[in-house]
């Protein structure tokens, strides 16, 4: 095992420093794909609970599809069609085609389709204020965008962050599937170490302890998150 | 809000409250166009080729799903079990594995297991001759694994929250009645802690359906991998991924239709 | 309220055109994201190192084009260039007619046989006989998937398809395959790595030009008739002017170029 140890240092011949560059890429997408997810869920929730029928129906198909087709293929079609969409519109509107790099594309991958989820957790979230709270506000004169700052949001916050506490979970392992699109997150560097290395067992082992430590360490922040939101409320059994 | 295992609101088709209303009609004929025009301006002379491939890949899809999610629940219930009951180092070896399963992408730990144990396959020939080999050989084995895994630890840990969600009061009346522990908790505390559960498992079977395409990756051919192949051999970008989506969307579909059903005859009293 | 829409028109307008600038001059080249020695492979720096970087990095400075790696899933290279998502594929990508239907090829840079490696305690030939009921793997999106597909299956011999060839060769050494074929010059790279002992090359297959193309050539856009003059003109001088052999010898001990 030595060997194997030897082959995690941190500078070359060691591979520690690629997999680390590989866990800040894949946190990187992580952290940028669920903001992104987050804001079309606000919109997307808002949108459900207080849009005109079309909207409301057109969420309903976002949601719906979303959520019923793998994550892999989605990010298969997102990848390749989002920056082709985005040129070609570009161009109908007589600019040149713009650059987008793998970041960027990768954000907007796991932003959509996190954004189906959130849209949920935060209209189920939504729903769940008690109904005098927010017409209080409306009793008080505040207009629709002062209550949604002042009362809506915060008051929602308790009962989305469980829901939204897995999305993040869910965030940082779908930023895996990015390595079968070639982008160099830790999975993808993982594997080409294993495979330049030979040491297969080695490598993957220590990508799972890298993610392992992201999620417990995410849940330590969460529950932390968790009891600041919560406070002044009755506990819940 | 309906929590799913992982806390993800459930899976819910949208209700068909009326889809004769007016701008129901136009979105409709929209989306019709779409299609229409999909079918009109794409590739699809590829399809009749691959048609029984991609038959017999759904049909492999579905085996998948179906055996991963079965024995998958099956090893949930020991697993919830024992994080409720003890033996101490049992729950604690219990939360460890949904804890690393959990806390891991599927694909890290699917080819952890298939070229992580290929690797000490290559150190060491003597296990071809054992007879395991037949199965080490192929890849299945090792996709059905890691998905079963998978499944075992979001549902046991759902699990683990319906034995400890059943009314103490129950159990006691069980004992009250002279029942023994077994058969308290064959006849009481399995079948309430099942029933509680039972809502989590459409949800989780539509993830475990989505979870199945990661299996091509090593090698196993599902629908997903057929749907590679087309892409390969025609060089297609969009055509064959769009097919792929619409085959899973039906198939969630139908679970979904299927789960509601069996709801449906499963008797509920509690509120 | 005009003079902002307008202002932000311009803005975009000024952005766009300074994008379209930056890109003139930068070609983003498409690397298959696995180790591919001796041609590509990542190292521990992170860099990418091999005989296709120097060839790269040769015809680059001689076109005067700045060349970025751009590293892509093997299997969607191709998809990858025409969304361009990348300009050109240096990739051993070999020059078929299949492959020409949809995007367009530089002259050949190198040309490699094709060859079949089996363990070592195994006997066969490269050949449809030889190989009748074997497990063969294969990197999907390769001239071999598709050789392969011809002459061994269906019926002969058992295929298996990889997304990366590393991962063909670690199952062959795994015992979970009896052959692989790939390009001769990267298995024998294979064979003389510390896992590649269990193995020998059981041969050359039956050449097929139409399968398995002439030569590797640099992948590009169709249309793209002013980066293609400029790529060739580059292997040409190369070739012309020993650079291409100077760095041909640090890995190889035969002309990689073929006839």
């Amino acid at each position: 095992m030595p060997a194997g140890f030897q082959l995690l240092s941190l500078t070359p011949p060691g591979w520690g420093g690629v997999l680390l560059a590989g866990l800040f890429a894949s946190l990187q997408l992580a952290i940028g794909g669920y903001l992104l997810g987050l804001a079309i869920g606000v919109g997307g929730a808002f949108g459900k609970l207080y849009g005109g029928p079309i909207l409301r129906d057109l969420l309903e198909v976002y949601t719906t599809v979303i959520r019923a087709v793998p994550e892999l293929v989605l990010i298969l079609l997102l990848y390749y069609a989002g920056t082709d969409i985005i040129n070609q519109l570009m161009a109908l509107a007589g600019f040149p085609a713009v650059d987008i790099s793998g970041l960027v594309a990768g954000i907007f991958v796991i932003g959509v389709v996190q954004g189906a989820y959130s849209t949920e957790v935060l209209r189920g979230a939504i729903k769940a204020i008690p109904s005098g709270q927010v017409e209080a506000a409306r009793a008080y004169g505040m207009g629709p965008i002062l209550a949604l700052r002042r009362v809506t949001l915060p008051a929602m916050l308790p009962y989305a962050i469980p829901g939204l506490a897995n999305l993040w979970m869910i965030a940082t392992k779908d930023t895996a599937l990015l390595a079968v699109v070639g982008f160099s997150e830790l999975t993808l560097v993982t594997r080409q170490a294993a495979g330049a290395t030979k040491a297969y067992m080695t490598f993957y082992l220590a990508a799972g302890v890298l993610y392992l430590v992201v999620t417990l360490a995410s849940s330590v922040i969460i529950a932390l998150i968790e009891r600041h939101a919560r406070r002044g409320m009755p506990r819940m059994g | 809000m309906s929590d799913g295992l992982s806390g993800l609101p459930l899976y819910v088709a949208p209700k068909a409250r009326s889809l004769l209303e007016p701008h129901r009609l136009v979105l409709m004929a929209v989306f019709a166009a779409i299609i229409l025009c999909a079918i009109w301006f794409m590739r699809w002379d590829w399809l009749p080729k691959y048609g029984p491939r991609l038959l017999y890949g759904v049909w492999q899809t579905l085996v998948m799903l179906f055996s991963t999610a079965s024995i998958g629940f099956l090893l949930a219930i020991p697993i919830g079990l024992v994080q409720v009951t003890g033996p101490r180092p049992l729950a604690w070896l219990a939360r460890i594995f949904c804890t690393v399963i959990r806390g891991t992408p599927l694909l890290l730990q699917l080819w952890l297991l298939y070229y992580g144990l290929g690797s000490i396959f290559a150190q060491y020939p003597e296990l071809r001759s054992s007879v395991f080999w037949p199965y080490l050989r192929q890849a299945w084995p090792y996709g059905f694994t890691a998905l079963m895994f998978s499944f075992a630890a979001y549902e046991g840990e759902v699990m683990r929250g319906a034995f400890a969600g059943v009314p103490r009061g129950e159990l006691e009346a069980a004992r009250a009645f002279g029942m023994r522990r077994f058969t308290a908790f064959r006849r009481i505390w399995l079948p309430r802690a099942l029933h509680r559960a039972l809502p989590t498992l459409a949800g989780e079977t539509v993830l475990q359906l989505k979870a199945t395409p990661l299996v091509a990756t090593i090698t196993v051919i599902d629908v997903y991998a057929v749907i590679s192949k087309v892409r390969q051999d025609t060089y297609l970008t969009y055509e064959p991924l769009l097919l792929l989506a619409l085959i899973y969307l039906c198939l969630t579909a139908v679970l979904v239709a299927a789960f509601r059903f069996l709801e449906g005859r499963i008797p509920t009293r509690e509120a | 309220m005009k003079s902002i829409v307008k202002t932000l028109a311009l803005a975009a307008a000024l952005g766009a055109a300074a994008l379209g600038a930056a890109q003139a001059q930068e070609v983003k080249v498409g690397f298959a994201a696995e180790p591919y020695p001796p041609f590509t492979s990542p190292d521990a720096n992170g860099k990418w190192v091999g005989w296709e970087v120097d060839f790269m990095d040769a015809i680059c400075a001689e076109a005067k084009l700045k060349c970025v790696i751009t590293p892509v899933a093997w299997d969607g290279i191709i998809p990858a260039l025409t969304s361009k998502k990348i300009d050109m594929i240096i990739g051993s990508l070999s020059i078929t007619e299949e492959r020409m239907k949809t995007i367009d090829f530089s002259d050949k840079y190198y040309n490699t046989p094709t060859g079949i490696i089996g363990p070592k305690s195994e006997k066969f030939d490269a050949t449809p006989e030889g190989l009748k009921g074997k497990v063969i793997g294969v990197q999907v999106s390769t001239v071999h998937q598709e050789y392969v597909a011809k002459y061994f299956g269906p019926g002969a011999a058992e295929v298996k398809e990889y997304q990366t060839q590393d991962e063909a060769n670690q199952d062959l050494a795994a015992g979970r395959l009896d052959a692989v074929q790939a390009d001769a010059i990267a298995l024998d790279a294979f064979l003389k790595s510390d896992a590649g002992k269990c193995c020998d090359l059981k041969g050359n297959v039956k050449d097929d030009v139409a399968i398995l193309g002439a030569g590797v050539g640099v992948g590009l856009r169709k249309g793209e008739t002013d980066l293609k003059t400029k790529i060739n003109a580059a292997i040409k001088a190369i070739r012309a002017n020993g650079t291409y052999d100077k760095f041909s010898k640090k890995y190889f001990d035969f002309d990689v170029y073929g006839g």
